[in-house]
């Protein structure tokens, strides 16, 4: 999976957790709690959301690493990868 | 037989509409069961009914605004004949249904029916208009198309977002000025040293799967909901006949929704839940909550409230008790602060970095005194020390 279709994966998902917010409208470097309002359950839903699409289970101490969406797509191109 | 009403869905409600019936004649009902669908300040509430029987009829039409009171269904007993149809349905007179607002009056007709353009009538009808309700700018005072285009429209079958968040915040207005008018409130705070129980969920969360994980504030939940049964005066409701302690505790959870607005359904006997079973709670009403599809006893149960800032909100917030309860705790967000630790068996004490959490506990001074307040206070604090108990 590329670095691009990542981030659209992680983009889907975190929409539907949160269905106010608009793809086109979240930049690349918005962080998903201090930009977007996610709080701890919605984080929980995402990473839930992300182990069930894609097989990766991000341990608490990795949520920093998907703070943002370029963030994220790089980090789980990596574990994918690992 | 019995006479199922628009339910009360709070102090603040007056009426509600009736959007869906999920029941029909002939249906065995159980208490509990959810029968009709209300629009309400709040969202769309799954309306639960109080009794046992059979559906012998749905007395009110899908799309009225009916009062809270107003007779709805009639249930009958098992095996219970159904009334004649003379029979009045209840002894009381129904309530008058509410009036929409009302159009601004017309001048006095001149005639039996008011002056007014063939367009006029006819857009009228279309639009179930009543002609003379209007105000007429042709001549003489007749109603012209353009006076119909103007007029109000009918009310829109599902309120827009913005109409919902608007109907939400005057929910919320009515309940909190209620509160400060009735409630004579005071305050207590307690920082708590929550290292233990961050240390010990990281533990038991680094072995489980997402959907396993538990939220630090499912751990704050049950400690409330775990002193507030301890604590009988922070834990019931306020009525006309003074204090009433709950014999359960109904945890109220207040939750934000995206875009703005509050709510706070209830967790019924939120302290017997082991943890997992109050995250899946959790969950589940957070989730509900958002979507606008509340129960109406979630609403109507709570006997005390907590709301919690988040792990990246501000350190502490003193809250407004949500009538008829009489206590609300308002959880600060986590911060890593340097704290003084004693250790045991006569160690020094030391200075060392932990994560502290301030709890700030409003009452209601008619209910009781800062020593009861003080005692919940401690109570959680102590809870939250042996966390693997709770």
């Amino acid at each position: 999976m590329t670095q691009e279709q990542m981030k659209s994966a992680f983009l889907e998902e975190l929409t539907k957790v949160a269905p106010d917010l608009e793809i086109g409208a979240i930049g690349d470097d918005d962080h998903i709690q201090d930009d977007l309002e996610l709080d701890s359950m919605d984080v929980l839903n995402l990473v839930a959301a992300l182990h069930a699409r894609l097989g990766i289970d991000i341990p608490e101490a990795d949520y920093v690493r998907i703070a943002t969406p370029a963030l994220a797509a790089d980090y789980l191109v990596g574990k994918l990868a690992a | 037989m019995g006479v199922f009403q628009m339910p009360s869905l709070g102090a603040d409600m007056e009426a509600g509409k009736l959007v869906e019936w999920l029941v029909k004649p002939g249906d065995a009902v159980h208490r509990g069961d959810i029968v009709a669908v209300v629009e309400t300040q709040k969202g769309a509430i799954e309306v639960e009914i109080f009794e046992e029987g059979v559906v012998g009829s749905l007395d009110a039409e899908l799309g009225t605004t009916l009062p809270v009171g107003a007779p709805m269904a009639t249930i009958l007993a098992d095996g219970e004949a159904p009334p004649p149809a003379e029979a009045p349905v209840a002894e009381e007179p129904p309530p008058r249904p509410v009036e929409a607002a009302p159009i601004p009056a017309a001048p006095a007709p001149m005639s039996a029916g008011p002056a007014a353009s063939p367009a006029a009538r006819k857009l009228a009808v279309e639009r179930g208009l009543d002609l003379s309700a209007l105000a007429g700018s042709g001549p003489a005072g007749a109603i012209t198309l353009r006076d119909v285009e103007g007029a109000a429209q009918p009310a829109p079958a599902k309120p827009a977002p913005a109409d919902a968040m608007a109907e939400m915040r005057k929910a919320i207005a009515a309940a909190m000025q209620r509160s400060k008018r009735e409630i004579p409130h005071f305050q207590l705070s307690q920082t708590v040293d929550v290292q233990k129980a961050t240390d010990w969920l990281s533990a038991r969360n680094a072995t489980a799967a997402p959907t396993d994980r538990i939220l630090l504030g499912a751990l704050f939940m049950k400690a409330a909901a775990l002193a507030a049964g301890k604590v009988r005066e922070m834990n019931g409701h306020y009525g006309a006949d003074g204090f009433a302690p709950a014999p359960q505790v109904n945890l109220g959870v207040a939750v934000a929704l995206r875009g703005g607005g509050l709510i706070a359904p209830a967790i019924p006997e939120a302290d017997t839940l082991p943890l997992p079973e109050l995250m899946a709670a959790m969950k589940d009403l957070v989730a509900r909550a958002r979507a606008m599809r509340l129960r109406s006893s979630e609403l109507t149960s709570g006997t005390i409230t907590v709301s919690s800032l988040g792990e990246k909100g501000a350190e502490a917030m003193t809250g407004i008790i949500f009538p008829p309860q009489v206590a609300l705790l308002a959880i600060g967000a986590p911060r890593l602060r340097p704290w003084i630790v004693t250790g045991g068996d006569g160690a020094p004490a030391q200075i060392e970095p932990r994560q502290v959490v301030t709890f700030t506990l409003s009452a209601d001074h008619r209910v009781s005194d800062g020593r009861q307040a003080n005692r919940f206070l401690a109570e959680v604090d102590a809870l939250l020390q042996a966390p693997e108990a709770l």
